[in-house]
């Protein structure tokens, strides 16, 4: 899939500025078809999706509860032989639907680089170390507010081989159940002032600035705590759900 | 009744490449036991718009039960025996997935069955939905199939194996370019 030499960052940075000097301003979704995104060129639908009303199973998110996640695997940072390397840091916010309503009792699933911007997968081949007291990958359930809260080591950027010299600013990978199966969101949390956001094709597949604001966490000094971890704040809001009786309940 | 205040909703990102050592997991694919009565293999392969395998997709399955009850029950990460009706499977080097399951009965009388999918890839910038139907007379009357010129139509039902399972491909793009859903207040 490799075009005979990789494009530079500053052709990439052209196409991107190309596609968001034409978009529509308010462009609230992703981009599926971003070409400077070199792997979505093969594997982003051509055809508009076809606009349906959700019935039956769509209308029901899976349910998790307490015997499928243990409270630990909140703590990124716990290990039986020692602590991770890096600067340890607690995320938290909450999981909303479009209403402003909490979602509750639902499955949050987090994945992570290293402080070194290494991930624990055998296809990652960044020469930076793997740091023996870290895995990155995390789960919770949200709370009655719909609160989620991780405690962590933040992620490095990492190197990629979309183009020459591509950077991926640093991230955690997040992955959302709503009420309904038609909310399910897989996205990534950036943070705040990264010098690489304008480079990065994967972040700037979403057009409007405004919209991918809606990804950057804030550095929150309330979650910060003494002595012992940095705080950020971020919190998620799925797609439409579809009032029904059974959702009432949440009014009450 | 004033129209409740709409947030705008967090945009979605790729799967990407990393997700194998956080997402799958050993029950995902088995939403019942194999080899257990009444268990059927639903499998496949997800292919790009080169028609080349694509690796490193995942799939999430939401189901009926046998007897068409949609399953509100814990227990998907942690199954201990339970049928939650939701699964996941990642593909393997081939481009294939498998899950082990029972066949969906329709969740309304005389309705079409169908499994409820969600498609996660690196390279695919937004989680994708559409459905897999169970082939059989009540497709005729599907509204959702009826509404979908003839040659996309298959696009969403399996195919029966001799076995009694069922396959079914997904093509992300290009010739035979699977159907994908969106759903009323998913806009933009």
């Amino acid at each position: 899939m490799w075009p005979m030499t990789p494009a530079t960052q500053r052709s990439i940075s052209d196409e991107i500025a190309r596609i968001h000097a034409a978009a529509e301003p308010g462009e609230t979704r992703t981009r599926l078809d971003f070409a400077p995104y070199r792997s979505s060129t093969l594997r982003h639908p051509t055809k508009q999706p076809l606009a349906v009303d959700p019935e039956d199973v769509e209308l029901a998110a899976p349910v998790f509860g307490q015997s499928d996640v243990d409270p630990t695997e909140a703590d990124l940072t716990l290990h039986p032989q020692g602590e991770p390397i890096g600067e340890r840091m607690v995320v938290t916010g909450r999981v909303l639907d479009a209403e402003g309503r909490p979602v509750r009792g639902q499955l949050v699933e987090i994945w992570q680089a290293n402080a070194a911007g290494r991930y624990v997968h055998k296809g990652d081949q960044h020469p930076a170390p793997l740091d023996p007291h870290f895995h990155g990958a995390g789960r919770c359930l949200t709370d009655d507010e719909g609160r989620y809260r991780f405690t962590t080591i933040k992620p490095g950027p990492y190197p990629w081989r979309n183009h020459d010299n591509a950077w991926r600013p640093a991230h955690i990978h997040f992955s959302l159940f709503g009420r309904e199966f038609t909310q399910r969101l897989v996205t990534q949390m950036y943070f705040p002032g990264d010098p690489l956001f304008p480079l990065d094709p994967i972040f700037q597949s979403i057009t409007d600035e405004r919209a991918r604001r809606r990804l950057i966490a804030t550095y929150d000094h309330d979650v910060t705590t003494h002595e012992w971890a940095t705080g950020y704040s971020w919190d998620i809001v799925l797609t439409g759900s579809h009032a029904t009786p059974m959702e009432e309940d949440d009014h009450a | 009744m004033r129209e409740p205040e709409l947030d705008a909703p967090t945009p979605g990102q790729t799967v990407g490449p990393f997700f194998h050592y956080a997402l799958p997991y050993d029950d995902g694919p088995r939403l019942a036991p194999p080899g257990a009565a009444g268990t059927i293999r639903l499998h496949g392969t997800v292919y790009d718009g080169a028609g080349a395998p694509v690796p490193d997709a995942l799939l999430e399955i939401r189901q009926a039960d046998a007897a068409g009850r949609i399953p509100r029950t814990e227990g998907s990460l942690r199954r201990d025996g339970r049928f939650t009706g939701w699964g996941r499977a990642a593909t393997d080097s081939a481009g294939r997935y498998a899950f082990t399951t029972v066949e969906p009965a329709p969740a309304r009388h005389g309705a079409a069955a169908y499994f409820a999918v969600t498609v996660f890839a690196r390279g695919l910038l937004d989680r994708m939905f559409t459905r897999i139907y169970v082939p059989g007379p009540a497709l005729d009357g599907d509204p959702l199939l009826t509404a979908l010129p003839q040659e996309r139509r298959g696009t969403l039902v399996a195919m029966r194996d001799s076995d009694g399972g069922l396959r079914h491909d997904i093509r992300l793009q290009g010739d035979g370019e699977t159907v994908f859903l969106t759903f009323a207040g998913h806009d933009g």
